[in-house]
């Protein structure tokens, strides 16, 4: 087991943000975890999960997450929800209600904000919410104030009844740093639910008076934020510049500018604008430092101080020490000539599919079919859109495969006309907001060729379990959802509900080509697991043998990274062109034995050195 | 160095163990009293995709992460993974390589190429490189999973404590986890520390 979870008061610990967050959990005594995967976040409740103290689950998507939370706070325990950045769009139905109703036993909201889009379709600025929310941010900037913040949430949750966002960023999340483990558990006993309808009905009648309540709990935190240790004063001799900033920004400005005077929120939402004041009244030239969106600098200049930011700073994208040298030397009167580094011109490196990827089947039958309109979604799938598939031609955010491809189908132009539609969405995507897209469109009665890529796994994030795996959080047995009766459920014909085995690359396109020409939905169900899972088994190499290899190339379109090309040869056909051969080779330390390259193959040059079995173990898809 | 600082950067490929080893360098100098930060950019990198990890140790480390020009050391555990980053070592600094080539998809259709001689280009921007061939060594000693700690035995003297601080965490580490694989591991150090010095490709002119 995980060292922290036994970790003794006073001791020292290299911990990631999101390790810290899990153990600050335990100790603040948090009884229910609830989150759904998500880079930089994933980790928070895969380390909640090893503290057998704490009810930790994987909920069906963030909003879900939210809910279960809410439902334990009501009850009186202490609960935490965390999920990545835009998955606070999905639950904030959610917790823009609570936030006017309150709550009982703490809620702590940890978001993690993928600065840089390290992994994510878009880059935004969780701060907000807590304005558009009513709820108070803490932002840590490494670790051990990680650990603290978390802490200090719950018992602020507590006091003030209200749900408290802790803001990460990737920066904090995934950066190992050393942590002093202060203290142990103290277990809270829930009080129980307390029934109130007029507190936790949010009816018109019953919301209208929790207002004032709320507008009143904002006041109170802004008088709160001038007075907290969390928002401090770092003295410094350089008065030329004085630098208000939060979060993992502190850290690159403290680095920068050792000298220069900082005053680190901690407490960043409400902003504490008199200590803001009188700090600028002792410097210079006050300029915000904070990554993504001017919001604090906004805020500063709405007071009425004269602000510098994002006027000289990026307004996207990571800062560094790197980034704030050039951009803020010349306030200082100092000029800034960027410093010639060493170069070097390297070919780029995207990631890839696995070999043996149950993905890889559909996008070889995708890229040979003309004339689809493909849509994507969220997933390891997404990668179809790269080389050699080029077979993905949307992605938005998490399920928008099927209610967009649908909007495309009933919005046709005049050159989409013989085009078919597809839809593209992964087992763990469907679940969490592809279901009601189905929903949608067979109500409506759309017309789109659904691929569900049931992987068996929440892939990118490092092969989690859904409710699609028959497995929880913690690996113990699960009910699983059974995706053709659930698609037969929402009214797709049964008839047009396809299970299929991926690697068998002719069947593969057989189904899609049978499917697209149909009037009605259809939905094809992948069968394979993700090869990175233990659900995987691996079986004996393939190799090419060169004397047979005729140099097709086909197996290469297949996209397998175990395939590269051996050499390259000119022929000249019979009709007098010249065509270029590419001859095959497979790594045997990558192969995994799938067979998928071995259907491309006409001449049957692709083997197995020692044969010993052409019978491929398929997981039973009870 | 600068302000006491030691920059590390360790970089790859997703999966062969870039992010380990940059770990067992950061909670060495966490044991040895160092403040402490490692961070990498590696989202999606399981799928094939690049890795740098960043391990700053010294008296107080604020930001995690290494800039361009700034890396003391940088250990590549693929020729032109190594070069990819040469940007981030100082001119002082030294190159640590792996002679390993993993060609990519996308070179290996031809839409790129690999570059010809990344060690001689490392070696020909006036840096310390020392290059071998992780992968032959760790295969004499039979098992190819060593290579991670051939590469730390290869930077180990050219770390602000002693080698044997690196090695003894190494090994003690594997002898409470993994007791079978200590000994071998040992080796593979040794062998890792003496390719490190023996492999010099360049060194920088004496000032």
């Amino acid at each position: 087991m995980n060292a922290v979870v036994h970790a003794q008061v006073e001791s020292r610990h290299l911990l990631s943000g999101n390790e810290a967050v899990a153990r600050a959990a335990w100790e603040a005594g948090v009884r229910v975890a609830a989150a759904y995967p998500g880079t930089p976040a994933t980790e928070i409740l895969e380390n909640i999960a090893l503290y057998p103290d704490i009810y930790s689950e994987w909920s069906v998507n963030e909003k879900v997450a939210v809910e279960v939370a809410i439902g334990a706070s009501l009850a009186g325990s202490r609960a935490l929800a965390a999920m990545k950045h835009v998955g606070m769009n999905v639950a904030s139905d959610a917790f823009m209600t609570q936030s006017l109703a309150g709550v009982v036993g703490g809620l702590v909201i940890v978001v993690a904000d993928d600065v840089g889009l390290s992994s994510s379709q878009n880059e935004q600025d969780s701060r907000y919410w807590g304005r558009f929310g009513h709820m108070p941010i803490l932002e840590p900037a490494d670790s051990q104030e990680a650990y603290e913040m978390v802490k200090r949430a719950f018992a602020l949750s507590e006091e003030y009844e209200t749900p408290v966002i802790v803001r990460m960023t990737t920066r904090v999340c995934h950066v190992k740093a050393m942590v002093t483990v202060e203290g142990q558990r103290i277990e809270r006993r829930a009080a129980g639910f307390q029934k109130n309808p007029q507190r936790w009905v949010m009816t018109p009648a019953n919301a209208k008076p929790r207002l004032p309540v709320m507008h009143e709990r904002d006041r109170q935190f802004r008088e709160l934020s001038e007075t907290t240790d969390l928002n401090t004063v770092f003295s410094g001799d350089d008065r030329r510049i004085g630098f208000v900033t939060s979060g993992p920004a502190f850290m690159h400005v403290r680095e920068t500018f050792p000298g220069a005077p900082v005053l680190k929120l901690g407490f960043s939402c409400p902003p504490p604008l008199e200590k803001i004041r009188a700090f600028a009244g002792q410097v210079d030239t006050l300029v915000v430092v904070e990554e993504t969106e001017p919001l604090l600098e906004t805020e500063i200049r709405a007071a009425g101080l004269a602000v510098r930011g994002k006027d000289v700073l990026p307004r996207f994208g990571e800062l560094a020490p790197s980034v704030l040298r050039p951009a803020i030397k010349p306030l200082l009167g100092e000029p800034y000539q960027v410093p010639k580094h060493l170069r070097a011109d390297v070919f780029p490196r995207p990631p890839t599919m696995c070999a043996s990827c149950p993905h890889l089947g559909p996008y070889f039958a995708l890229s040979h079919i003309r004339n689809l309109n493909i849509i994507g979604d969220i997933g390891c799938y997404t990668l179809g859109a790269g080389h050699p598939w080029n077979a993905l031609d949307t992605c938005t955010c998490m399920g928008a495969s099927l209610g967009m491809a649908h909007g495309m189908d009933k919005g046709r132009g005049e050159s989409d006309e013989k085009k078919s539609i597809v839809a593209v969405i992964g087992d763990s995507t469907f679940l969490h907001m592809g279901m009601q897209g189905l929903l949608n469109m067979i109500y409506n009665r759309g017309n789109v060729t659904v691929l569900l890529l049931d992987n068996r796994s929440v892939g990118m994030t490092g092969g989690q379990e859904n409710p699609g795996t028959g497995q929880d959080l913690h690996g113990l047995p699960a009910p699983r959802v059974d995706f053709a009766k659930l698609a037969e459920a929402l009214g797709v014909r049964p008839e047009r509900i396809r299970m299929v085995d991926p690697y068998e690359l002719p069947t593969m396109v057989k189904l899609v080509r049978e499917e697209i020409k149909m009037e009605e939905p259809s939905v094809i169900i992948t069968n394979r697991p993700c090869s990175l899972t233990d659900r995987f088994e691996s079986l004996q190499p393939y190799a090419v043998i060169d004397d047979r290899c005729t140099g097709c190339g086909n197996c290469i379109d297949l996209g397998c990274p175990a395939i590269s090309v051996a050499r390259r040869e000119t022929a000249i056909a019979k009709s007098g062109k010249s065509k270029e051969l590419v001859f095959a080779r497979i790594d045997p330390n990558t192969c995994t034995g799938c067979h998928m390259c071995v259907e491309t193959c006409a001449p049957d040059a692709i083997v197995q050195p020692q044969p010993q079995s052409r019978v491929i173990r398929i997981q039973p898809h009870a | 160095m600068r302000d006491g600082i030691t920059n590390i950067l360790v970089v790859g490929i997703g999966g062969q163990g870039v992010m380990t080893a940059a770990e067992m360098l950061a909670r060495t100098a966490l044991n040895q009293g160092y403040d402490v930060k490692k961070t990498e950019v590696a989202g999606m990198a399981q799928r094939g995709g690049v890795v740098s990890s960043h391990v700053r140790f010294g008296p107080k480390v604020y930001s995690p992460q290494i800039d361009p020009g700034e890396a003391d050391l940088l250990v590549g555990f693929e020729a032109a993974e190594s070069l990819r980053w040469l940007p981030y070592l100082r001119p002082t600094g030294v190159a640590m390589v792996n002679t390993l080539r993993l060609l990519p998809p996308v070179v290996s259709a031809g839409l790129y190429d690999y570059p010809a001689d990344p060690i001689g280009d490392l070696a020909a921007s006036g840096i310390e490189v020392h290059a071998f061939d992780a992968g032959a060594i760790a295969g004499e000693l039979g098992n190819a999973k060593l290579v991670n700690t051939i590469m730390l035995g290869a930077i180990s003297d050219y770390l602000p404590f002693p080698a044997e601080i690196l090695k003894t965490s190494i090994v003690e580490g594997f002898r409470a986890h993994k007791p079978k694989l200590a000994d071998i591991n040992a080796m593979a150090f040794d062998a890792g520390r003496e390719a490190g010095h023996a492999k010099t490709v360049s060194r920088r002119p004496a000032a």
